[in-house]
């Protein structure tokens, strides 16, 4: 029997991996990939006490989730662009000019 | 109301899930890592389908797979110095950032359990929520709904405005 608890725990295990991810990537990409690991997860825990407890909250607020993980995504993927073309690469720990 | 199938797809899921997302963090080349992000957000979306959330399994393969993924890959391409491909990623303090994970993981997952019992879930019918969800898009959600709009309205302006090349370059 798959209760909420198996879906909770997906998603602790997968939020874990984002925080992961956004520690040890210094590609500045990586880490974007984290953050949308730990999205992700707060959507699987939405949908899934939506779905177990009743009600269509939980579910409209993932949608609002992925529509700002977009939005998040674009901008962020700007900003790497910006970074890059300043300072010819995307390494988190090499870019520690605040005045280039 | 659920049978063993049920829990087979559960695991079989979770576990592409689970192992798509070890992947995304442990591969060497970044770009094994944006495809194998493809995987893992296939799986949320099929975890979605299995808790009758028909309209967002579906969102979550046209907005995340379509589009975020080729957007990552884009900027995974496009952020690589000269003509050779410098896909190597490299890591930096592994294993503090393993315990502060594993820490993370451990208090959710102990703040889960110390919870439990959760309630009885109620079983209930798969049905198509799409048009639920649109009239609570455009009933009791509306303000955040436009405002969201706006939001992503003004991000992509911003997107566009920073990835412009300075005046000087031209």
């Amino acid at each position: 029997m798959i209760g909420l608890a198996h879906f909770l725990t997906v998603s602790a295990l997968l939020f874990a991996m984002g925080v992961l991810a956004i520690l040890l990537k210094r590609n500045a990409i990586g880490v974007l990939m984290g953050i949308e690991l730990i999205l992700n997860a707060a959507g699987i825990n939405f949908v899934a006490f939506s779905h177990f407890l009743g009600g269509l909250e939980g579910q409209v607020i993932t949608l609002f989730i992925i529509i700002l993980a977009a939005a998040e995504a674009a901008v962020a993927l700007a900003i790497v662009f910006s970074i890059y073309h300043n300072f010819q690469t995307i390494n988190v720990d090499q870019v520690d000019r605040l005045k280039g | 109301m659920q049978s063993s199938s049920f829990t087979l797809v559960f695991y079989a899921f979770a576990a592409l899930t689970l192992a798509a997302a070890g992947v995304v963090v442990f591969a060497r080349n970044i770009l094994y890592s944006a495809f194998s992000l493809l995987a893992a957000l296939f799986g949320v979306a099929a975890l979605y389908a299995m808790l009758g959330a028909d309209f967002l399994a579906a969102a979550q393969l046209v907005i995340y797979v379509g589009g975020i993924l080729v957007l990552i890959l884009f900027g995974v391409l496009l952020t690589q110095r000269g003509t050779h491909l410098h896909l190597r990623v490299t890591t930096r303090q592994a294993l503090p950032a393993i315990a502060a994970a594993a820490l993370v993981a451990a208090v959710l997952l102990v703040a889960m359990v110390q919870r439990a019992p959760w309630p009885a879930p109620t079983p209930r019918p798969y049905t198509p929520t799409t048009a639920a969800l649109g009239e609570a898009l455009l009933g009791k959600y509306l303000l955040p709904f436009e405002v969201v709009s706006i939001a992503l309205l003004a991000a992509l302006v911003g997107a566009v405005y920073l990835t412009r090349a300075p005046e000087h370059d031209r």
